[in-house]
This record gives C-alpha cells, structure tokens and sequence, in this order.
C-alpha cells in the first residue's frame, strides 16, 4: 500500500502529516522540536525513514536533526558549518561590504545515489556537504569563490541559497538558487560553478540585466527532462529549456507575476503551478483570493484552481519552500500558508482541501510517497 | 566543580539534566568554564557562545551569584561563591521573539 507523507516545517515546530494513496485522510502529529523554527525538513529518496531536519532558533542558533524511523526519534548531528578560509566580503542593503556570516540551514537535499549524502544551502549564501549523515559538513566553496559573489546581496528575508535542485538523470549536475544572487548550476558535483541568469531582469538593480543581484525566489525542474527549469522570481515567472544558459518570461495572463513558490508537473513536462501574490510589498494573494494557477503548455497561458480555497478574505502568504508535489498519478499538490492551513489536492489542482487549518506559520512543505 | 543550570529548550535538545556540574581549574574564569561545559557536552558547542570567535549569542544571558554577568569581561575570575558551589551559574535564554 502507498505511503504518503507530508513534512511540514513551521515557525514553532515541525509536523508529520500521513495518508495513504488516496490521499483523503491525514494522520499528523508533532510539534516535533515546538517552539524552534523548522525552516526545511526533507526525506531520502532511498531511504525514506530518514529524514533531516533544519532547526534553529535566534537563542541557541542552529541544530541539525535526523530521524532513520521516519520522525518517530530524532538524532541531533553536526552543526559547525564553518566557511572554508576566511571569507570574502557581499554587498549589504545601503551598497557597503560585510563579511560572510553563518546565520542558518535553508533548505536540505539529500543525496539522490547516496543515503549518507546530504546538501545544505546556508545564510549567508553557501553550499554545505556531508557524506557522514550529517554527522561533519564540508562546504563546496567552489560557489562562494565565484568571481561574482562580492556583489551577491541579501533579500529582504537575507542573504540565503534557498534551493538545490538535483538531475536525477546525473546527480553531479545541480542547480541552486540565492536570494539576492541569482541561479548556479555545476556538472561536477559541487566543485565549478556558472552563473546562469540570461534573460534574467530585475528593475530595482541599477543594471537591471547584470549577471548577479536577481532575488530569485525559486526554481524547479521538469524531472523526465531535466533541461526544463522553471522559475518564481522575486517578480516574472521564468523558463528555462536548456539547463538555465538562457531563460524567457512567461508570466502571461497571471493577475501579477510576484509570488515565491513555483513546481513542475511529475510527468508532464509543460505543466506548472503557481501561486501568485499581490505584490513585494503585500504579500497576500490578489483581493483575498487564494487561487492555484496552472499552466498546460509551459507557461503563458495560466488557468486558476480555486475549488476548495478561500476566494474571499484570505490574507497569507505561501513561502518559497511551502510547496511540493508527488508523483503518484494523478498527482498531489501541496502547500502551506503563513496563515498554518496546509491544502492538499489528490486530483493535480481541479480541487483543495485543507487538512490541517491551526498550525503555525508555514515556511517548508514536502512530500515523500514510498 | 560549579554548578550550571541550563535553559529548559537547550537541555531538551541536548538531552541534558537541568543542572550539570563542570570541573574547573584554579582561578577559573567564564570563558574558561564555558570551555568546560562545551568538552562535557559537544552539543552546546555554539548554542552558547559563537564558536569561532566565542562571544555570547545576543540572547543568551549569564547569571552568577544572582547578578547579571552578561555583560562582564568573560576572563575574569569567577567569585569564590561559584567555584566553592554554594551557588549556581545559570545560563537563561532572553526574553525575545514573538
């Protein structure tokens, strides 16, 4: 019998959140770790019982957890996540230079070919690697140590590489995003980098088609054609066919293209979801709608899903990593608000139900089916 | 030996009784006794103190012979009322956040 399990990071703890195939019914439980802040949990694609955990919070500053039964226990591993050398100098908010400084885990990958293999993206920008389970971190300072990143500048939620997106046809090619940078891809594991923002244009930057500063808030990846990305910039929604070297707006009909969160279609490589929001100042969805779009021919042209979600007085947020999508067929879709209702669709967006509505505020959602 | 008592959150994580004793030399200081709780327990390396430069994570506040040591110099000496245990340090967490 099918397995699906939703792990939900919050401001105030994490959540487990079980069904099985249908995806009707939800067992969930925590807070597991309350009252920290769980910016990502995510599973192994191998071994699904294991499970990292980002935990943090502004008293005690970062853990490392990881559970190998699923969530059941928790292990807290290594949390040094020291910069390799002495590390250089990015652009601040009023254009002076500060050094790099840690502050957080982001996002957590594991491996796709190795279980004892973990990424973390880090604040300020970096990209960490343990081969150990999380037990020692080494950082795959092949990034930071690209030419362009004494201008990489912090969002408005910091300087963070917020997404790594792995081939799972190559796994040394990958694929991370950074806030206020831009996209890095690398086909050697980690070691090289290329900037990969052409076609990128960000109006508040003084060259607004400059090769670093874009706030690109997330990216996906077809995964039978790994080539195809997608991308929620702080404004536009962006395609790539070829692996990010050149990128093209297809924000089309959407009510405005500002939004965070972006995911592709399992099998279906021209389908893409978003969730747009007002604006960078307000950040709720348009007139206290909140609807879903979905586009069947890559983008530009963008239908709203509504069924099941609040079309009037509804005022959250869906944060970058709040969303996630299995590959059962048809597909579920998932994601979390600011506002702690996690929506569930098992029919690929046609219809919504909220299946927790009072958790804390949501920063990460992901599904493992196993 | 000196007594610590550790905040409730941190303890959890690093599945720690609430208070824990920590061997001292002669002339111990906070720095130092810090060094010592960290060796006894590698969990609370950098949940205290930052671990490179070791200065104190902005919310968190040391407490000893029931005055506030925050803001004291960490190297020197700790009163005689800690290091003979008639009297805890007491590490607390900021009131903070939202």
């Amino acid at each position: 019998m099918t397995t699906v399990r939703l792990l939900v990071g919050t401001k105030k703890g994490a959540f487990i959140l079980t069904s099985d195939g249908k995806r009707g019914d939800w067992k969930v439980t925590g807070p597991h770790f309350p009252g920290w802040e769980i910016y990502h949990i995510k599973g192994s694609s191998i071994e699904p019982n294991r499970i990292f955990a980002s935990q943090s919070t502004g008293w005690f500053g970062q853990f490392i957890q990881r559970s190998d039964d699923g969530g059941e226990t928790w292990e807290s591993v290594g949390r040094d996540f020291s910069y390799n050398g002495t590390p250089g100098d990015h652009l601040w908010f009023d254009g002076s230079s500060r050094p790099w400084q840690f502050t957080r885990v982001w996002h957590m990958e594991p491996s796709l070919t190795d279980v004892d293999t973990v990424f973390a993206g880090v604040e300020d920008a970096a990209l960490f690697k343990s081969v150990d389970a999380g037990q020692s971190w080494t950082e795959l300072d092949g990034l930071r140590n690209t030419k362009s990143s004494s201008a990489w500048q912090p969002g408005a939620g910091g300087m963070g590489l917020h997404t790594i997106v792995v081939d799972p046809s190559d796994p040394d090619r990958m694929f991370v995003a950074i806030s206020a940078a831009g996209v890095f891809g690398t086909t050697d594991g980690g070691g090289g980098w290329k900037v990969l923002t052409k076609g990128l244009r960000s109006e508040f930057m003084e060259d607004p088609d400059a090769d670093v500063g874009h706030c690109v808030h997330r990216i996906a990846m077809h995964p039978g054609r790994p080539e195809r990305l997608y991308m929620q910039k702080h404004w536009d929604v962006m395609r790539s066919d070829d692996s990010g070297a050149n990128w093209h707006e297809v924000s089309g009909n959407l009510p405005t293209d500002f939004g965070f969160v972006i995911g592709a279609h399992p099998r279906n490589e021209e389908t893409v979801y978003v969730i747009p929001i007002t604006s960078d100042t307000e950040h709720f969805p348009v007139g206290g709608s909140l609807k879903v779009f979905r586009s069947t021919v890559g983008g530009d042209e963008w239908q709203p899903l509504t069924r099941g979600l609040p079309q009037v007085n509804c005022y959250v947020n869906v944060l970058r990593g709040a969303m996630s999508i299995d590959s059962l067929d048809p597909c579920g879709i998932y994601f979390g608000t600011t506002g702690g209702q996690v929506y569930v669709s098992s029919d690929e967006g046609e219809s919504w139900e909220a299946v927790v509505r009072d958790l804390p505020a949501v920063l990460s959602v992901e599904v493992q089916s196993f | 030996m000196v007594e610590v008592i550790l905040p409730t959150q941190i303890r959890m994580i690093a599945q720690l009784k609430p208070k824990v004793c920590v061997k001292v030399a002669d002339g111990a200081t906070l720095n130092t006794l810090l060094d010592g709780l960290e060796a006894d327990y590698p969990a609370l390396r950098g949940a205290l103190r930052d671990p490179s430069s070791r200065r104190r994570r902005p919310f968190i506040r040391f407490f000893i012979a029931g005055e506030d040591f925050s803001n004291e110099n960490p190297d020197s000496p700790l009163p005689i009322s800690v290091v003979d245990q008639s009297e805890p340090v007491v590490i607390v967490g900021a009131i903070a956040g939202g």
